[in-house]
């Protein structure tokens, strides 16, 4: 489309300029594909030729290199012990030895390989069932039949085990790489003429040089551990049909593949397809609504805080800060308890004619019962729980915006409302852009206050039950997936899984539209 | 029209007009303040009822008594929920605090290779939710008896292991301190180590202590991963876990004002640590919110 210079734009009445922004910003959106698209192929572009430098220096390396280093190749830590450094050499040889004997002990690493038969759909992971086995004893005369529970293979730990051989030997290529690599490192370092470090060396740029790997260790580890190594089995389990009847270790369970991402195309009653639809537009409204009428009013009551000649400023924050101090779970519950129908709250609205009438004919009992009132209520009580925390965050911010802004456009006649739209909104949404994308992202995610106000009720009767629990008007997808996993007999781990794949992808696409968007709409100079 | 206005605004009426403007602003904030101050107050009526133990709608009780106190000491384990909570807030104060300010500081102050990569793929990660590595961790915690009884222990290690990735608002600290300063340390001689433990350290009271306080305060507030973990054993629960089922519909109506005490008695420590640390608080907030 044409783009319009300065002095046209100008010309625009205000109707059109707004539909003129409005089809610059659709007209931006195909570029985004195909920015993405350049992206992601400049990503694999870029692994592509990365990967090709490994190997061309592997191969010189191996050919320029000495016996040492050509045995290196075979022999862990070899090129090492040849330059002297016997402690990364003696760290590399164990961890060779270490990783040979894991995979070939019985019961070892290529044992539980085996044992998955990884995404063989209709495969059991674990190939022995365990049972009841009968045996027949013979005391007093009579025939006593004893059932005694034999262990077979537990699938949870099969794939457990299974993924962490693979890991090990993802960890045991790279080693490999690593040592081939500081085998050519020593042979260009020797061919200078300059001294190679030794181990005590080594020990001492952890302090120094190498601080970074000391102070990283254990957090890394610890996200490694507990929170990467989790979700790569949760996302596996999603292919398999892991749930309460086959918990592995008295049922295995199996590979069935893309049949549970299938089921989300189900859109009858009480299929997926309908529920994760529904589910997710409340949560993508919720989210929406949250997030902005807390930025807004926070922002309003900063705004009033900070006014001047407005006294005691520190009681008023204090005041709203408490909500922060109180763990969520007694406010929100206390207040969940207050609009119920024999709360003081609930009981007061409740002789209101409009609102009495409207509980009467819908045969509602309490607010909550009503699915739009339930809907509202949710927000409006996040208000009152999240407008301290966007209070503290602009008063930091108003606080930075010059005086001298307000001085000369109040010179200039502006009244409040202009100011306000004129400087402070812009000055804060420029500076909380980021911010405001984590807290929607964080509000998709809001366990805390739909679980503890509403438990997700009023159940939708339209859906019924999705996934094996009842489904409620007020579910989010976060508290869809607990209910799932922790609050129903079946326990489809499954399709929980299929859920957090899905709360990703949304996550993910969401930031990714931001990220295109705000650097466009946010321009510093705007302001300045 | 203008003029007029400005003519006005620069006499005696800009006086008026200010302290008319200013009257709203203090009744709209006293307004704003009952309303976040009501549940509280209701809440402290509350749990002095003796007339009633189910909810019935009245804000002052027609009789006044401890009676919900000594019930919730005598006849339930909210002791033992109580011990369990502060343990655990205690101890991920102070392993969370470790994690987090060494990811936070190494983000921030030193370059190294794999920096950016590493931060991208924390920030991917977070994008999954954190609740669905319960079922996994879950299982492995209850072969290792760390589920049940001992759940507290299985929860300081869930809420400290991952912690590193909560590093945003610390970096954001770190990053406002000048560079300079660890130059200036490097050229006198200093390693790295030195730099973090006697130049940055001693200038980063307040992030330390915001890092602490939020470690704290965590156990007090989660639901969901406690809820998992502990699974319907009352030896192990945290007050969150345990307090949640008296309002279930079954017990609401026999344990609904020894929940408020209970609530007014989780909610007395927390409160008073908070705000005698407010000022750390407010600092980490306003700082991370600028650096997003």
């Amino acid at each position: 489309m044409k783009k319009l210079n300065d002095l046209e734009y100008l010309k625009l009445s205000k109707f059109e300029a707004f539909l003129y922004k409005l089809k610059l910003f659709l007209c931006a959106i195909p570029l985004w594909f195909v920015n993405l698209g350049k992206l992601i192929w400049g990503f694999i572009k870029k692994c592509g030729l990365g990967i090709k430098d490994e190997f061309v220096d592997i191969f010189t390396t191996f050919t320029k290199g000495n016996w040492a280093v050509k045995l290196s190749f075979l022999i862990f830590g070899f090129g090492n012990f040849y330059y002297g450094q016997i402690m990364r050499g003696l760290l590399f040889l164990l961890f060779e030895v270490v990783f040979i004997g894991y995979m070939l002990v019985p019961s070892g690493g290529l044992y539980w390989l085996a044992k998955g038969q990884w995404f063989q759909t209709g495969a059991t992971v674990g190939t022995l069932q365990g049972g009841f086995v009968e045996t027949v004893t013979e005391a007093f005369g009579m025939e006593i039949v004893t059932q005694d529970w034999v262990n077979g293979d537990d699938s949870v730990k099969v794939m457990l085990y299974g993924l962490l051989t693979i890991i090990f030997i993802i960890a045991f290529i790279g080693t490999w790489r690593m040592q081939v690599k500081q085998c050519r490192i020593c042979m260009d370092i020797t061919a200078k003429g300059k001294r190679i470090k030794s181990g005590k060396d080594d020990l001492k740029s952890l302090m120094d040089d190498q601080f970074h790997k000391t102070m990283l260790a254990l957090p890394v580890v610890g996200i490694l551990v507990f929170t990467v190594l989790p979700i790569i089995y949760m996302v596996l389990v999603a292919f398999t049909s892991y749930d309460a009847a086959h918990d592995g270790y008295s049922n295995l369970f199996s590979w069935v593949g893309w049949h549970n991402f299938n089921e989300l195309t189900n859109f009858g009653k009480g299929g997926l397809g309908l529920a994760f639809g529904e589910i997710l537009s409340w949560t993508l409204m919720w989210s929406f609504f949250a997030t902005f009428t807390n930025y807004f009013l926070g922002m309003f009551v900063a705004i009033l805080i900070n006014k001047k000649g407005i006294k005691i400023k520190k009681f008023w924050r204090t005041a709203l800060v408490m909500t922060i101090a109180i763990p969520q779970f007694v406010s929100l519950l206390y207040v969940s308890k207050l609009f119920d129908s024999s709360g003081i709250v609930g009981e007061l609205l409740g002789q209101i004619p409009a609102i009495k009438e409207y509980l009467e004919v819908n045969h509602y009992i309490s607010l909550w019962d009503s699915p739009t009132v339930a809907r509202i209520l949710v927000i409006v009580i996040n208000i009152w729980v999240g407008i301290p925390y966007v209070m503290l965050q602009a008063t930091g911010i108003l606080m930075n915006i010059p005086a001298d802004l307000y001085e000369s456009s109040r010179v200039d006649g502006a009244n409040a409302w202009q100011q306000y739209t004129k400087i402070t909104l812009p000055y804060m949404l420029f500076v909380t852009g980021p911010a405001l994308l984590t807290s929607f992202v964080g509000n998709l995610n809001n366990f805390n206050v739909i679980y503890l106000l509403s438990g997700g009720n009023p159940i939708n009767t339209t859906i019924g039950t999705a996934g094996g629990v009842s489904v409620g008007h007020t579910d989010l997808l976060i508290t869809w997936l607990y209910k799932i996993a922790l609050g129903s007999a079946e326990s489809k781990y499954y399709i929980a899984s299929v859920i957090g794949i899905l709360i990703f992808v949304v996550c993910a696409v969401l930031s990714l539209i931001v990220y295109n968007v705000i650097p466009s709409t946010k321009n510093e100079e705007d302001f300045q | 029209m203008k003029t007029d206005n400005k003519l006005k605004k620069s006499g005696l009426g800009a006086k008026a007009s200010r302290r008319v403007s200013n009257l709203i602003v203090y009744i709209v904030l006293i307004a704003i303040t009952v309303v976040w101050l009501f549940p509280f107050f209701g809440l402290v009526m509350e749990s002095f009822k003796v007339n009633t133990t189910a909810m019935d709608g009245e804000l002052f009780p027609t009789k006044f008594g401890f009676d919900n106190y000594v019930r919730l000491f005598k006849e339930t384990d909210f002791l033992k929920w109580f011990k369990n909570t502060a343990i655990m807030g205690i101890a991920t104060a102070v392993f969370q605090t470790l994690f987090v300010l060494s990811m936070s500081y190494t983000l921030s102050r030193l370059r190294f290779k794999m920096r950016k990569p590493l931060m991208n793929f924390m920030l991917i990660l977070g994008m999954f939710p954190g609740f669905l590595t319960m079922i996994l961790i879950y299982k492995v915690f209850s072969d290792l008896g760390l589920t049940m009884e001992m759940a507290p222990l299985g929860l300081i290690i869930v809420y400290c292991a991952s912690s590193g990735m909560g590093y945003y608002i610390s970096k954001g600290f770190f990053d406002t301190i000048p560079k300079t300063l660890d130059e200036a340390a490097r050229v006198d001689g200093a390693t790295r180590l030195q730099v973090f433990y006697k130049v940055i350290m001693p200038l980063s009271g307040s992030i330390v202590i915001y890092t602490i306080l939020m470690g704290f305060m965590a156990p007090w507030g989660d639901f969901m991963l406690a809820s998992y973990l502990i699974h319907e054993n009352s030896v192990g629960m945290s007050v969150a876990v345990g307090m949640f089922e008296w309002t279930s519909k079954t017990m609401l109506n026999t344990n609904y004002t020894m929940f408020c005490a209970a609530g007014v008695i989780v909610a007395v420590p927390v409160t008073a640590v908070f705000l005698a640390l407010q000022k750390y608080y407010v600092e980490g907030v306003t700082g991370g919110a600028v650096k997003g």
